[in-house]
């Protein structure tokens, strides 16, 4: 069935058709629409799940820890400080191998208080053991919910997911969305069979306390090894997906326009939409610029990248965050990846923070300034604030 | 046949780690030899995360999930939710935390899980003070007590507040079953335990547990301050049922506080204008008992 409606509200049936049987949410900006529309599916019978109305996003992810370890799928929905009040659960779900899947609508960290499109909020949870996948459009955001229950629940990986949508920017905006058929989705996703789950009849410890010496070290790299396969289960996962529902994304790297190109943007979320419009009008110019959108952040698309690397000249690296004492984290997980395999130069274009506008017009300088660099074999400067107020260079 | 008042089943393994003269192990095997197999226990960091033993070993013949802190109340709505979504109605969801878990940092959380009515029992076992990081301050550790943040020292810094009542706080609420219990009066703790199983909906029983280690008594006199607790009244034992008060055990005698502080290492620095002042506060709070069972009685009666 196709429709409009808005990423929130495709991130709520994403939910609804994965038959999630335990929401537990708290509401905050943007996201709120997320948990009033399962709220509505839920009364009014669409949807058959306990909705535990927490008093926090602290509670709402540990209901769903709990929840997801006595064996039902679960869900939940955040943004910016309801994620980052989560950050002691997020380990806690990582670590106890439990397949929750979050909507995460990215907005800024106050203060100043901001409550539009910026990654800051999630990048920060990089290091929490979460897979973490970017979507550009309201489909993608409902696909990829509907494959994430998916990828984790698989006894070889059994890890979390979150999965993220600029604020407004697709989480109030409405886009034609197939929703797909219900019979169609139960035969891709089948139930959840979790093998930890609490169990009268076979009492254990659920993370009891653990010496150096006990297998403390080797649950981690036991964890570390299922990410490394991740890789293959999202390929293998969204193959399924197309063959069933007939789209397709890309995989953790959608390339577009990449042939032959002088300069490439890596860069990902709704940025990428706006970036492929001035890579189209680049082209019919002549100018050869292409886009790599990295959906994946976590497992990170070493491979993908180093590949992308080698059909060009020069990688501008587009972050909507920034680490500080650092430069953005896209960036410098991109120039890890590609030491000692590429040696084009790299530069980091800080944009977007605080929900600032990304337009084609200062999108466009900055492929001008890649194209530059991919002549001059150089870089300028490694980290450049994009768009700041007053700045003549790159005003429109 | 042996008579015997307690149940003779045992969900609590021997083999446990907890110190010497425990009331907080007491209280659990009491707890479960209440509600038996069927039982899903939840409990967050507090001594109860260790004592169960270190891994592999396990000391309890139930599930155990070990949660953060301050998520009890958050965690048992979790299971329970989940568990009615299997149909597994039968099984009891126990929320299990130390005073610090539940009256500070876990108070919102143990809040939240009461207001939204689940089916579950949080229990808060009282040993009033952080025993599991070495014996800080909590918001439930009496007046008058030394802590390691309250050290007295020169100055006289000992704890300078009264304890917070969080079973109060629970039937302020409105929860519909609120209960003290003490591990000196296990036929007491066992019955209350099994009331709150059979009774559905949310249910707090908190539980005085001596701490031998922390309270700086030797461990041989766990039962003995524990009952002292009752008889001077410092901690009655009471049961507050759809906003119903009853008090269980009403001493006969006034056994004066003093017999209770002059025991404990904790209370060690006090003066006898300082014990005669927690007398009064103590005196103050049993009339106020009282009165509450009297008043809500009579209310119900009307
Ligand atoms: C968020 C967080 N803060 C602090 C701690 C450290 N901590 C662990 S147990 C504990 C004290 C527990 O006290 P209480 O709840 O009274 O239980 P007890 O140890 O006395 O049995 C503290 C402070 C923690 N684990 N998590
Ligand atoms: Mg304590």
């Amino acid at each position: 069935m196709k429709t409009m409606i808005t990423g929130n509200e495709a991130a709520a049936w994403g939910a609804r058709l994965a038959r999630v049987k335990v929401v537990s949410a708290y509401p905050i900006t943007p996201q709120t629409k997320v948990v009033e529309k399962i709220a509505e599916f839920i009364a009014n019978g669409e949807m058959d799940a306990r909705y535990i109305r927490v008093e926090s996003e602290h509670s709402a992810m540990a209901a769903c820890i709990s929840a997801e370890n006595t064996g039902v799928r679960t869900f939940t929905a955040t943004s910016a400080h309801g994620l980052a009040l989560m950050h002691e659960m997020l380990m806690w779900a990582a670590y106890a191998r439990l397949p929750i899947v979050m909507a995460v609508i990215n907005r800024a960290m106050a203060p100043p208080w901001s409550i539009w499109a910026d990654h800051q909020d999630s990048m920060a949870q990089r290091d929490t053991g979460w897979i973490q996948i970017y979507s550009e459009s309201n489909q993608e955001e409902l696909d990829a919910v509907l494959m994430l229950y998916k990828i984790c629940e698989d006894k070889d990986v059994l890890l979390p997911a979150m999965t993220m949508m600029d604020a407004f920017i697709l989480s109030h905006t409405m886009e034609p969305v197939d929703i797909p058929d219900q019979k169609l989705v139960d035969d891709f996703l089948p139930e959840l069979d979790l093998p930890h789950r609490l169990d009268i009849n076979r009492p254990a410890g659920h993370g009891s306390l653990i010496m150096p010496e006990g297998p403390v070290m080797e649950y981690r790299k036991a964890m570390a090894d299922a990410f490394a396969g991740v890789r293959d289960k999202i390929l293998k996962v969204e193959e399924e997906f197309r063959e069933i529902f007939g789209r397709e994304y890309g995989g953790l790297v959608e390339e577009y326009r990449t042939e032959d190109a002088d300069a490439i943007a890596v860069v990902s979320s709704t940025i990428a939409s706006t970036s492929k419009e001035v890579v189209d009008r680049m082209r019919e110019r002549g100018l050869k610029v292409g886009l790599a959108r990295v959906r994946y952040f976590r497992p990170f698309p070493h491979r993908e990248l180093r590949e992308i690397a080698k059909k060009t000249d020069m990688l501008g690296v587009i972050d909507r965050s920034y680490t500080f004492g650092y430069g953005g984290a896209l960036y410098a997980e991109t120039k890890g990846v590609l030491y000692g395999h590429s040696d084009i130069p790299v530069k980091n274009y800080i944009m977007g923070i605080g929900g600032r506008d990304v337009t084609p017009e200062i999108l466009e300088k900055v492929f001008m300034d890649m194209l530059k660099i991919a002549k001059d074999g150089a870089v300028d400067t490694e980290v450049e604030w994009v768009g700041l107020i007053g700045d003549e260079r790159w005003s429109a | 046949m042996r008579n015997t008042t307690i149940p003779e089943e045992e969900y609590m393994l021997p083999g446990h780690v907890a110190c010497l003269g425990c009331g907080a192990a007491l209280a659990m095997r009491y707890a479960l030899k209440a509600l038996g197999k069927k039982t899903i226990v939840s409990v967050p960091a507090c001594c109860w995360a260790v004592i169960p033993g270190v891994y592999p070993y396990r000391t309890l013949e139930v599930p155990l999930l070990y949660t953060a802190f301050e998520v009890t109340g958050a965690a048992i709505s979790g299971i329970r939710e989940a568990l009615e979504v299997l149909g597994q109605d039968d099984v009891t969801v126990m929320g299990w935390a130390g005073d610090g878990g539940t009256a500070d940092i876990g108070i919102q959380a143990l809040s939240g899980a009461m207001e939204r009515e689940h089916n579950v029992i949080y229990v808060m076992y009282d040993n009033e003070a952080y025993m599991n990081t070495g014996v800080q301050r909590s918001g439930a550790t009496p007046f008058g007590a030394w802590t390691t943040t309250t050290p007295v020292g020169k100055l006289r810094i000992y704890k300078k507040e009264r304890k917070k009542p969080v079973a109060e706080m629970m039937v302020a609420q409105g929860v519909p079953y609120v209960a003290t219990a003490n591990i000196a009066y296990p036929e007491d703790l066992i019955r209350k335990l099994r009331k709150a199983k059979e009774m559905k909906g949310p249910k707090f029983i908190h539980i005085y547990a001596t701490c031998p280690t922390g309270w700086r008594v030797p461990p041989n006199k766990t039962i003995e301050i524990a009952k002292l607790a009752v008889q001077t009244r410092v901690f009655p034992l009471y049961e507050v049922e759809n906003g119903v008060y009853k008090i269980n055990v009403k001493p006969k005698e006034r056994v004066p506080v003093r017999d209770y502080l002059r025991m404990q290492g904790r209370f060690r620095h006090l003066t006898e204008e300082e014990v005669e002042l927690i007398q009064k506060m103590v005196d103050e709070e049993w009339e106020k008992l009282l009165l509450k069972e009297e008043m809500t009685n009579r209310v119900r009666k009307e």
